[in-house]
C-alpha cells in the first residue's frame, strides 16, 4: 500500500491486490450487515415514506455493530430515541450503504481483479475521499466491536493475543487505522 | 443576565450557540437610527450536541470531522477533539433542537458516536 497523498486537487493512493480485495470484502460485510437490518428495499428507499416516518424502525438494533453503526441519538428518553430512529435510521443506513459501495467502486475502477502483479490505483475527489474516510471509519468500527475493542489498550493487546485468527484480525484493524491516517492527512 | 429592552429586538441564534441580538427600527434614544447593535451574548441554549469518546475514531480525523462539518477553526477544532478524548466527551454544539438533531446525524454518517439532550440551565 503507498499512503494517500494530494495531488492536483485529487487524492491518490495505491493498494495490493490483496488488500484492496480484503477491503473490498470487509465493505462487502458492512453493506450486507446494514442491508439485512433494513431489508432490501433499504437500496431503493422511498424518500416520501423515508420522510414522513412510514415503516421507519424504532428499536435499536440488537447486532452490537449495528447498534454501533446506528446508535441512539438520546440516551435519557426511549420515546424520544424511537421516534429519531423512525424518521432517520433509513437514511442513514442508505447513507452507509453508498460510502461502502463507493469505497468498493473506487477500488474495481483502480483495477482491482486485474491480475495479481497489478496494483490498485485510486484517484478520488473531493465527494468520494469523504465518503471512503466514512466507509473505512464504519469498517473499523465493525471489525472492533466484534473483536471487542473498548480502549486504546485493548487494541494493543489484541495484536498479540495466543489466537492466530483474533490477532490476524487485529492486524488489519491497526492496518486500516494507518491507511485512514493518511487519508485524513491527505484530505486536509 | 437581565435585559431591559425598549425597542423592538430581534435576537437570531447562530449554528454555534451564540445569540446575537439586534436592534432594528426605532432605536432607544441614545442609540443612533440604523446603528446595528451586535454583542454577542453566550446564552445557555436549550439542546446540546454531545460526542462521545470511543476506541476507534482517529483523533486526527474526529478533529477533521468538527473543522469540516462545524466549520470550526484548526484550534477550536483540535480542543474539543481532545476534550472528547480525555474527558469522554464534549458538547460541540448548541442550539434549537430540530438543529442539534441534524448535528446528530450528520455525526452518526461520519460515525461519531453523538446524543443530543436539553442543556443544563
Amino acid at each position: 500500500m503507498t499512503p494517500f497523498v494530494r495531488r492536483r486537487g485529487s487524492v491518490v493512493g495505491s493498494f495490493e491486490q490483496s488488500e484492496a480485495q480484503l477491503l473490498a470484502n470487509l465493505a462487502a460485510q458492512v453493506v450486507e450487515l446494514l442491508r439485512d437490518r433494513n431489508g432490501e428495499s433499504e437500496s431503493s428507499a422511498d424518500p416520501l415514506a423515508a420522510m414522513v416516518g412510514m415503516n421507519g424502525p424504532v428499536l435499536p438494533p440488537e447486532d452490537p455493530v449495528l447498534a454501533r453503526l446506528l446508535p441512539d441519538a438520546y440516551t435519557d428518553d426511549p420515546e424520544d430515541a424511537a421516534e429519531f430512529r423512525r424518521y432517520t435510521e433509513q437514511t442513514l443506513t442508505s447513507s452507509k450503504v453508498a460510502n461502502a459501495e463507493s469505497l468498493i467502486g473506487g477500488l474495481a475502477e483502480g483495477g482491482m481483479g486485474a491480475g495479481e502483479d497489478v496494483d490498485v490505483e485510486v484517484e478520488l475527489d473531493e465527494g468520494q475521499t469523504l465518503a471512503w474516510l466514512r466507509a473505512f471509519t464504519d469498517v473499523r468500527i465493525a471489525l472492533a466491536v466484534r473483536l471487542g475493542i473498548e480502549s486504546d489498550e485493548d487494541a494493543e493487546r489484541l495484536a498479540e493475543d495466543d489466537d492466530p485468527a483474533t490477532a490476524a484480525m487485529a492486524d488489519v484493524y491497526d492496518w486500516l487505522g494507518f491507511v485512514q491516517e493518511t487519508l485524513v492527512q491527505a484530505a486536509d | 443576565m437581565d435585559c431591559v429592552v425598549d425597542a423592538p429586538w430581534s435576537p437570531r441564534v447562530r449554528h454555534n450557540g451564540v445569540v446575537t441580538v439586534s436592534a432594528t427600527g426605532p432605536a432607544p434614544a441614545e442609540i443612533a437610527p440604523d446603528t446595528d447593535l451586535e454583542f454577542g451574548v453566550e446564552l445557555e441554549d436549550p439542546w446540546v450536541t454531545i460526542v462521545w469518546n470511543d476506541p476507534v475514531n482517529l483523533m486526527s480525523y474526529v478533529a477533521f470531522v468538527f473543522r469540516t462539518y462545524f466549520g470550526y477553526t484548526e484550534e477550536k477544532a483540535t480542543e474539543l477533539m481532545l476534550a472528547v478524548h480525555h474527558e469522554g466527551k464534549a458538547i460541540v454544539s448548541s442550539g434549537r433542537r430540530e438543529e442539534q438533531e441534524r448535528h446528530v446525524q450528520a455525526m452518526h454518517e461520519y460515525g461519531l458516536w453523538s446524543t443530543l439532550e436539553r442543556a443544563e440551565l
